[in-house]
């Protein structure tokens, strides 16, 4: 591990193939319709991304990245909503120009805290900001006075209920239950159609890879060995004089950041936003997409949400009983028998035999997209 | 708002107001109880608590449909027989599972934390498909249902009264076998030194399982008992978690009194807003509250002197 | 499902096969469907829709599984009632209906997705589906872009109208304002305590009632309180119940809440015999849980009742329990959800065609005289014209018929005055 270019030949090739699979196999295999499933599906990797950041490297598990989720995405459909709610979109409102559900809640002008929306690059900013100082002012809060473990997790969790009651209670503000739908243009540009769908998907895969490249440069460097240091052993790193807390905060800020960035995209490629994706329940679905691809594997995160929502798309179109049977079952077999999800799967029995079968007389070259620390089994909490 | 009432009128409603507080104190009580014991001795968060509170609300709804058919004449019992089923059901199911599931996992606290939410997506499917996705109706005998008149204006639910009283039994049977007991106090050493406590012959294995079949069995009472005051459905043991949650947590850990306390002040905090404001405010006003404090003090109110 | 979809494709090829046949004289002496009494396929269907020479295919979109699958399990087993009565009864334009089921998982975006999957990719000619308002807001973007056909079956907040939706449970003003009218009248009532579940319908409809209550009862509104979905702690508001002395309670708590409320309300010794309370949310489905004893002597005020005293109804609810148990009961959106598929026949066979545009145009006037609630006509506004009635809880978990209006209510799903 002296390598500190931030990604190494076989990472690349890692994320090679992956480019390939999501920009040109995905895209030719399948009609729109799917492929606007897997962009779905590829929101939520952003939250696992995160999650293998603060989780798998920092070892904070949070049970609350649905509320990073939902602001990003509610500041992204605010966005959307105002541009949709057009006085001549209106015209039959008692006050027309303002989104739908204010009008139906006697709200006759714009909420301030709604007017710069109006803007896309201040939405832009807030999509990242608003999460990012949210997950700060919490993460500073808890770990400067070293709570972790499941107190942390317990927290969000009752985080994420406060925000969908807020939400839901504050319809005049929000749309309530039924969330933010109907969103229809960006700029003028009508994001329902079929074209729209693909150049979005394709933005999306390209966001997806600009957050994974960030979270290569963030594990290779120096931080990166810090936070698995600090998760392994979190005294020894708090005596040789590194802050502990200010890391751990940034690992929570960039799993929030990088949740939102999902939310944003969500509200983009599905058209709305609800509550029913800033909940509790929601939120540790999302842990188990980082748990099954692996939680040290950032790659894995993406195989991982893939694979978990395509079961769950298949599962439950033809077998609804079964399918929380299976989820449930995954939950558990990833914990005891395959803590390191698919990436430990990969690197302990599959990418062994490929590497023996192409060529037994070179030197072992790296595992894959596999973390070298996984080898040791489960890692400490 | 208090203009239009007379003095009598108001006080009555604080009495009313202080009883409604009382009863939601010890619908968390009884919810936390058994989580706190499960938290306390082996730092578990157990998420699929509610769904064993379910299995006891379960157990009563057919305890009563048994005795609807084949025993009328004793309905106005079954209550009492239901609840200690419900105690062992729950509490067999949950040494069931700590034997399966817990004991693999207790070096990593979050692991658990994910397997039992797991745990808790299964047993919801199981029972919607054992008993139905509709809720069911648990009819209760005649004595249980009313409230008593104290004064013109003040009555007592009478539920509500018996929520409390069995309350207070369960936290003092509980209180009895933790502090008093041999077994209890196997339980507080392996609490504080499990190593030590191995090595002076405490079989740990064994007072894990017990002690997790016990948590588990006060949540599947607490379900029989909600049964009065609650639904009964796969789900409704979602609702539950939060609160319990933020209950134990707000406590501390390992600390049966912090957990009365802390029932407490969540529970008159919550109820009072709630007669100032609409409950879903009150709720939020009171969950930012307990957040609020637990970001100042994060070790609870009461907590044994431990760090992570 | 891929065996749906398979049939599908199948079915697509043969129906692009005849129509090359069509094309060919020389080849009409090789079999092919009769055509005898049922039209031509090309005639009747002209943008592509699932329809053979044999079968048309509508999807179902419910909660299966999830919070909501309490609810939405009634309007599945209905639906499915009425196309095995259609198709007994010789389908539609001679066509069976064959249905493709799926999942909304109690899931907003998944209700979208398999919305669009009905659409896009089985190209069903109708959707019978969606319970909850939040649903019906993410399916009907869908439903609008791709054109297709919504049959809707909760009574909801109103504030909506689409070409591509058939409501046919009641909008607010509706189901409320008969029910206000009728209890302000018999009881005399003029204070009214409003309870809900916070979120739109019941805040949306109480502030309809309110406005009514206000304005054309002269009344007042002691107290409108709301709790979040799932609270299960109803003690206080019921102390302010007991503090304010209503003349009516008026709620519209729903699902499991409504257990917890009506027990805590009961163990309050508050006798439903004595206070009134009208309630906009609970049929027969939510007594089941709550039991008969902790809310008899409760009104109720809806379109539907199971223990409805007409022809139709006295065919329909065994017919229904025959199906799906006896034990089965039948609230008033299961009803409505039985009058989808129904109405959808009845507009294609007016319109002759299963293009949606023309079902579209056609429904407005569209009659069902064999509803179990009796009779009902499509409004312009996509509505049903319906009755609306005001039961009284019974201890077996029935309602006793009380009142009804002497004529249909019109929909109103935007009503001036009450915004």
């Amino acid at each position: 591990m002296t390598d500190n270019r931030f990604v190494n030949r076989s990472e690349l090739i890692g994320i090679l193939l992956l480019a390939v699979f999501l920009v040109v196999i995905l895209p030719l295999c399948l009609d729109v319709f799917r492929l606007n499933l897997v962009a779905k599906y590829l929101t939520y990797a952003f939250v696992a991304l995160g999650l293998v950041i603060c989780w798998g490297y920092g070892g904070i598990l949070s049970l609350g990245q649905g509320v990073f989720f939902g602001l990003g995405g509610y500041c992204m459909a605010m966005f959307l909503k105002l541009e949709a709610s057009s006085v001549e979109n209106t015209k039959i409102q008692s006050t027309p120009g303002i989104p739908d559900f204010m009008d139906w809640n006697q709200i006759t002008s714009l909420p301030l805290f709604w007017k710069p929306f109006h803007s896309l690059s201040f939405t832009i900013a807030a999509v990242i900001l608003v999460p990012g100082i949210f997950a700060l002012i919490i993460g500073a809060a808890m770990f400067k006075r070293r709570v972790g473990g499941t107190y942390f997790a317990i927290i969000t969790q009752a985080v994420a209920a406060i925000l969908t009651i807020l939400i839901v209670g504050q319809q005049g503000y929000t749309g309530g239950i039924n969330g933010m739908t109907d969103l229809r243009t960006l700029k003028g540009w009508d994001i329902r159609p079929d074209h729209a769908k693909i150049v979005l998907y394709f933005f999306e895969v390209g966001c997806l890879f600009v957050c994974i490249f960030i979270a290569q440069f963030i594990r290779h460097s120096k931080l990166g060995r810090i936070l698995v240091a600090m998760r392994d052993k979190e005294d020894r790193v708090r005596f040789s004089g590194y802050s502990v807390a200010n890391f751990k905060i940034f690992a929570f800020c960039v799993a929030a950041i990088f949740a939102a960035i999902g939310g944003a995209m969500f509200a983009l490629n599905v058209g709305f936003m609800s509550p029913s994706f800033v909940g509790i329940v929601p939120s540790i679905e999302m842990v188990i997409y980082t748990a099954v691809g692996g939680r040290l594997s950032i790659l894995g995160a993406v195989y991982g949400t893939l694979l978990v929502n395509f079961a769950k798309t298949s599962l439950s179109e033809s077998f609804p009983e079964l399918w929380l049977f299976g989820l449930g079952g995954l939950f558990i077999a990833v914990v005891l028998a395959f803590p390191n999800g698919l990436a430990g799967i990969w690197g302990d029995y599959v990418h062994p035999r490929i590497d023996r079968l192409i060529n037994s007389s070179k030197p072992k070259s790296g595992d894959g997209w596999t973390d070298s620390s996984v080898a040791d089994g489960a890692p400490a909490e | 708002m208090f203009g239009d009432y007379s003095i009598g009128d108001l006080g009555s409603i604080f009495v009313m107001q202080g009883f409604a507080g009382l009863i939601l104190f010890s619908v968390y009580v009884l919810m936390a109880l058994g989580l706190a014991i499960i938290f306390g001795q082996m730092g578990v968060i157990n998420m699929a608590h509610g769904e064993f509170m379910i299995l006891g609300a379960y157990v009563t709804w057919m305890t009563s449909n048994l005795f609807q058919s084949y025993l009328p004449g004793l309905f106005g019992g079954y209550f009492f027989l239901a609840m200690i089923l419900a105690f062992f059901a729950s509490g067999a199911l949950g040494m069931l599972v700590e034997w399966a599931l817990i004991r693999h996992l207790y070096k990593r606290p979050l692991d658990t934390l994910l397997a039992t939410w797991g745990l808790s997506l299964i047993l919801q499917q199981a029972y919607r498909s054992i008993f139905g996705a509709r809720e069911v109706g648990v009819e209760l005998p005649q004595w249980m249902l009313g409230s008593l008149r104290v004064t013109e204006s003040i009555e007592v639910p009478i539920n509500g009264a018996f929520v409390m009283a069995l309350t207070l039994l369960i936290t003092m049977a509980v209180a009895y076998i933790m502090y008093k007991s041999r077994w209890g106090r196997q339980v507080r050493a392996v609490v504080q030194n499990r190593i030590m406590a191995g090595a002076v012959g405490i079989n740990t294995e064994k007072v894990d399982r017990y002690t997790f079949g016990l948590g588990c069995g006060i949540a599947g009472v607490a379900g029989s008992a909600f049964t009065m005051i609650g639904s009964t459905g796969p789900t409704s043991g979602q609702l539950y978690i939060v609160d319990t949650f933020l209950v134990v947590v707000f406590g501390g850990a390992a600390s049966l009194i912090g957990t009365i306390a802390s029932a407490f002040s969540i529970s008159q905090t919550q109820s009072t807003l709630e007669f100032f404001m609409s409950g879903s405010m009150a709720k939020v006003l009171t969950l930012l509250a307990v957040v609020g404090i637990l970001m100042l003090r994060p070790q609870g109110l009461f907590a044994l002197k431990v760090r992570k | 499902m891929s065996d749906e979809i398979n049939k599908g494709l199948q079915s697509a090829f043969r129906r692009k096969l005849l129509m090359g046949m069509a094309a060919i004289p020389a080849l009409t002496m090789l079999p092919r469907p009769s055509f005898a009494q049922a039209p031509a396929t090309s005639a009747i269907n002209t943008t592509g829709l699932a329809v053979t020479d044999t079968e048309v295919t509508v999807g179902i979109l419910h909660s299966a599984t999830g919070t909501m699958a309490i609810s939405e399990t009634g309007s599945i087993e209905a639906e499915k009632l009425a196309i095995e009565q259609i198709n007994a009864a010789g389908g539609v334009l001679g066509r069976k209906i064959k249905f493709i089921q799926e999942d909304g998982a109690s899931d907003w975006p998944t209700f979208a997705e398999k919305a669009k999957k009905l659409l896009v990719n089985d190209k069903v000619a109708a959707i019978m589906g969606c319970w909850t308002s939040a649903s019906r807001k993410a399916v009907l973007p869908v439903v609008e872009q791709y054109n297709g056909m919504l049959y809707y079956p909760t009574f909801y907040e109103g504030l909506e109208q689409s070409k591509n939706v058939i409501y046919t449970g009641q909008e607010a003003t509706q189901q409320i304002l008969a029910g206000l009218n009728w209890i302000a009248k018999e009881k005399g009532a003029k204070s009214f305590f409003f309870v809900g579940s916070d979120y739109i319908w019941p805040r949306t409809s109480n502030k309809i009632a309110r406005k009514h209550v206000e304005n054309v009862l002269k009344g007042k509104v002691v107290g409108e309180e709301y709790y979040p979905l799932g609270n299960t702690q109803f003690n206080s508001v019921i102390n302010k119940i007991k503090l304010t002395k209503p003349d009516v309670i008026f709620t519209d708590v729903v699902g499991g809440s409504n257990v917890a409320f009506y027990k805590q309300l009961k163990a309050a010794g508050i006798d439903l015999s004595k206070q009134a309370l009208l309630t906009i949310s609970v049929t027969e489905d939510e007594i089941d849980g709550i039991g008969g004893e902790n809310i008899a002597g409760a009104y109720a005020c809806m379109k539907y009742f199971e223990s409805l005293d007409n022809p139709n109804n006295k065919a329909f609810v065994p017919a229904f329990q025959k199906m799906w148990g006896a034990k089965t009961v039948i609230g008033d959106v299961t009803q409505a959800a039985y009058l989808g598929p129904w109405l959808w026949k009845l507009t294609v066979e007016k319109a002759g065609s299963f293009d949606v545009d023309k079902i579209a145009t056609a429904s407005p006037g569209v009659e069902f005289k064999g509803a179990p609630e009796g009779y009902v006509r499509i409004h312009e506004n996509h509505h049903l014209w319906s009755k609306t009635r005001v039961g009284r809880a019974k201890l077996d978990g029935q309602f006793e018929l009380i009142y009804e209006t002497a004529d249909l209510v019109e929909p109103d799903p935007f009503p001036k005055g009450y915004q």
